[in-house]
């Protein structure tokens, strides 16, 4: 359906032909500030063949010649207790890919300590390899010292240090890497023995006269605080209440004007290209389809720069700590609460968010499980079913009794995401071991504007190349079915059909569409629930985006203002079948209808949003089956109860 | 991968006290200080493996600093520097307290 969903999984072709340099280091050592220093803007995201791994390559100039650089996932050591260790293993040893011919070590100058001994692992590979000395600035504030040349001595290969975010020493690396094929490599490998790998480590250090760092007098003060088991909780929900009010409610004017700017964008082409057919093809299908990528940006944008903030700052791994104990009773880990919470937005941005997690097991099971969190879209398909479902009278104690069933519908939500998540880290995969869960706590520090704005920036434009295309595939293939065929005035006219009144006349063209065809096609599966065929060409049109729903059927219902189909939608009635005659928006399909909506997995752009993040067809597909069989046996459930208690 | 694999320290000193300490990084409570002694993760060797290369090798000394408000996980100092780690693994980590 889409190529460019397809591409991802190498970098550009002519890539191959450079010399390969591999970033490699532990998470938070500065690797991607170095990776972007060296790559720009040019850097490329995909994933590694057949696992949610992504990938990071890019192309860095030295002098006159040209790098392919590519970014490493990061790790503390090279025996691998994950799927992404693996593939960095996998890419060190050129299994099933090409090896790098280079690689930076990158490795934090204030935990040298620790970080030395991941640098003897990789030494002891054999590779040419060049050690990169970030933070050394925050080395030298917090009274702590080290001498490059003596370290570059002690180890036997060449030394650079660097300020990743500030460009310093970067130019220095790219000088170092035009001489790649001499780097100097140690005269007798660093031992890999722990025992051994400790007293090497000690001796690298006192011959390079390093002096460790003070720990950090600001970092100790605020975490005493962030890190309070009473204070810490009452502010993580702060940040937390502030982070999705950012991402909910920020955000949503800034939709409005996009989806206003589209709206004004179609009504200037239907007011100048005269074809009607073609002015709607045009109109709502192209434009409607280009808008409703672009809709999702702000969302996206404002999400990765909190992300990244947060990240930056260093509360991300703070954040995670409080909430870990919650998350793994999903199995999951604390870094996963950030991704579900965003889902309460919507599922793309969450489905995104993913990308902190490091364990590629838990990224599955969180992208399985965000879909189930109630989104923004479902709000106006639900508060429509509520109407019509709940008296805005009744209350249940001091609360208002559509309130409460909308709260109740989150709750379901938020609990079913859980559970899946449960179940997909359960079941999974039982062969493999679980992951031992660690992280690390980095001293606060002032992000980089460029950091975050190139997070920003990535996470967008990946966004619009890898899924724009099913979104606006999705769009038009929604729009040709609900008006394809086509109907003459005459033929309109000759049925009956008030042709001065369009409500008439789009619930004609709607209700002899190949989408009715599909509705009465599916009829015999939805039937048991309750839904008729034009409940089925509402469920149909959804698939672009949730509440399309509430228009589509409101259009089917010829509703006076198709934006607000209450009163229609209650006045419908079966027009064929055993059920003929009878009401269709009783308690029991309502009830139905609510509950198969919080399941099923109807959005076209997260099952492209899935399909890019995890590099295959396989885990939208799964997500759709499992969602969607789900959702018919909740709704049947629902459906019965209701019943059982209405009568 | 038994409990001996890591037990030669690099400090070369004597670890016997540790045959009648049975101790493990989870059991400290936060501020208290503790030496490694040993690592051991029955079946999972890359695990151990992965626990010395976070910095807990034999005679390495660990600080505990503090604990979630669900008293799980907990953040330890280790090789001059934080990180958190589950009761689950910290359980894997033998340690004997040491007075500071």
């Amino acid at each position: 359906m889409s190529n460019s969903c397809h591409e991802s999984g190498q970098p550009a072709a002519q890539l191959t032909q450079l010399p390969q340099v591999a970033l490699v280091g532990a998470p938070n050592a500065g690797k991607t500030s170095v990776f972007n220093a060296l790559t720009g803007l040019k850097a490329k995201t995909g994933n590694y063949p057949g696992v949610t791994v992504s990938r990071f390559a890019g192309t860095c100039r030295a002098g006159d010649r040209k790098f392919a650089v590519e970014d490493l996932p990061g790790s503390y050591g090279l025996d691998p207790v994950s799927l992404d260790e693996q593939v960095l293993v996998d890419v060190l040893d050129g299994d099933g890919m090409r090896a790098p011919d280079a690689l930076l070590i990158v490795v934090d100058a204030t935990t040298l300590r620790r970080s030395l001994g991941f640098v003897a692992q990789v030494l002891a590979r054999g590779l040419p390899s060049c050690v990169v000395l970030s933070f050394t600035d925050e080395l030298l504030r917090r009274q702590g010292a080290v001498d490059v040349d003596a370290l570059s001595q002690a180890l036997g290969v060449p030394v650079v240090a660097v300020v990743g975010h500030r460009g310093h020493g970067i130019a220095e690396l790219r000088e170092q890497l035009l001489d790649w094929r001499d780097w100097p490599t140690p005269v007798i490998p660093p031992p890999v023995d722990p025992g051994e790998r400790d007293a090497w480590v000690e001796s690298v250090l006192s011959y390079a006269g390093y002096r460790v760092a003070q720990p950090h007098g600001l970092t100790r003060r605020l975490d005493a605080v962030l890190l309070h088991p009473l204070l810490g909780t009452v502010v993580f929900f702060a940040v937390m209440v502030l982070f999705f009010q950012t991402v909910f409610a920020l955000a949503a004017p800034l939709q409005g004007g996009v989806e206003a700017f589209f709206g004004v964008l179609s009504e200037w082409v239907a007011a100048h290209v005269t074809n009607p057919w073609l002015s709607g093809l045009l109109g709502d299908a192209l434009i409607g389809g280009v808008g409703g990528v672009l809709v999702f940006l702000p969302q996206i944008m404002l999400l990765f720069l909190l992300i990244s903030l947060l990240e930056g700052v260093g509360y991300m791994s703070r954040a995670a700590f409080l909430m870990d104990r919650v998350m793994g009773r999903a199995g999951l880990e604390g870094r996963a609460f950030v991704a579900l919470l965003s889902s309460f937005a919507c599922a793309i941005p969450g489905i995104m968010a993913t990308r902190t997690l490091p364990s590629a097991k838990d990224r599955i099971a969180t992208m399985m499980a965000a879909p189930l969190v109630t989104c923004a879209a479902r709000l106006p398909v639900y508060v429509v079913l509520i109407g019509l479902l709940v008296d805005p009278a009744a209350t249940f104690g001091p609360f208002g009794l559509q309130g409460l069933v909308m709260f109740g519908l989150y709750l379901l939500g938020a609990v079913s995401a859980m559970l899946a998540a449960w179940a997909f880290k359960k079941f999974g995969d039982r062969r493999s071991q679980p992951t031992p869960f660690y992280l690390e706590m980095p001293p606060y520090r002032l992000p980089s504007p460029r950091a975050i704005l190139l997070a920003v920036w990535g996470a967008a434009s990946s966004f619009l190349r890898k899924c724009s295309t099913i979104i606006v595939a999705t769009t038009m293939v929604l729009w040709l079915l609900l008006n394809l065929p086509l109907h003459s005035t005459e033929q309109m006219q000759a049925t009956g059909v008030d042709t001065a009144d369009s409500a008439a006349v789009s619930a004609y063209v709607v209700d002899h569409s190949y989408a009715a065809e599909v509705g009465r096609l599916v009829a015999p599966v939805f039937d048991p629930l309750g839904f008729d065929w034009r409940i089925n060409v509402g469920v149909l049109s959804a698939q672009s985006a949730r509440e399309t729903f509430v228009a589509t059927l409101g259009q089917v219902a010829a509703a006076e203002d198709p934006e607000d189909p209450g009163d229609a939608l209650r006045a419908m009635t079966y027009s064929d079948g055993p059920r003929a005659g009878e009401p269709v928006f009783t308690a029991p399909t309502i009830a139905a209808l609510l509950v198969y909506f919080a399941f099923a997995l109807q959005c076209m752009a997260t099952v492209g949003v899935i399909r890019r993040e995890t590099g295959t067809w396989r885990w939208p597909l799964v997500a759709f089956g499992y969602l969607t069989v789900t959702a018919w046996l909740m709704a049947y459930l629902a459906r019965t109860v209701t019943a059982f208690f209405v009568g | 991968m038994t409990s001996r694999t890591f037990e030669q320290g690099t400090d070369g000193r004597p670890r016997a006290e540790a045959r009648y300490d049975q101790r493990t990084l989870a059991d400290l409570m936060p501020t208290a200080t503790a030496q490694v002694v040993s690592v051991s993760v029955p079946g999972s060797p890359a695990v151990a493996r992965r626990l010395a290369d976070l910095g807990f090798t034999p005679g390495t000394v660990v600080r505990v600093l503090r604990r979630a408000p669900l008293r799980d996980p907990l953040i330890y100092q280790v090789k001059d520097y934080e990180i958190c780690l589950r009761r689950a693994q910290a359980s894997c980590v033998n340690v004997v307290e040491v007075d500071r």
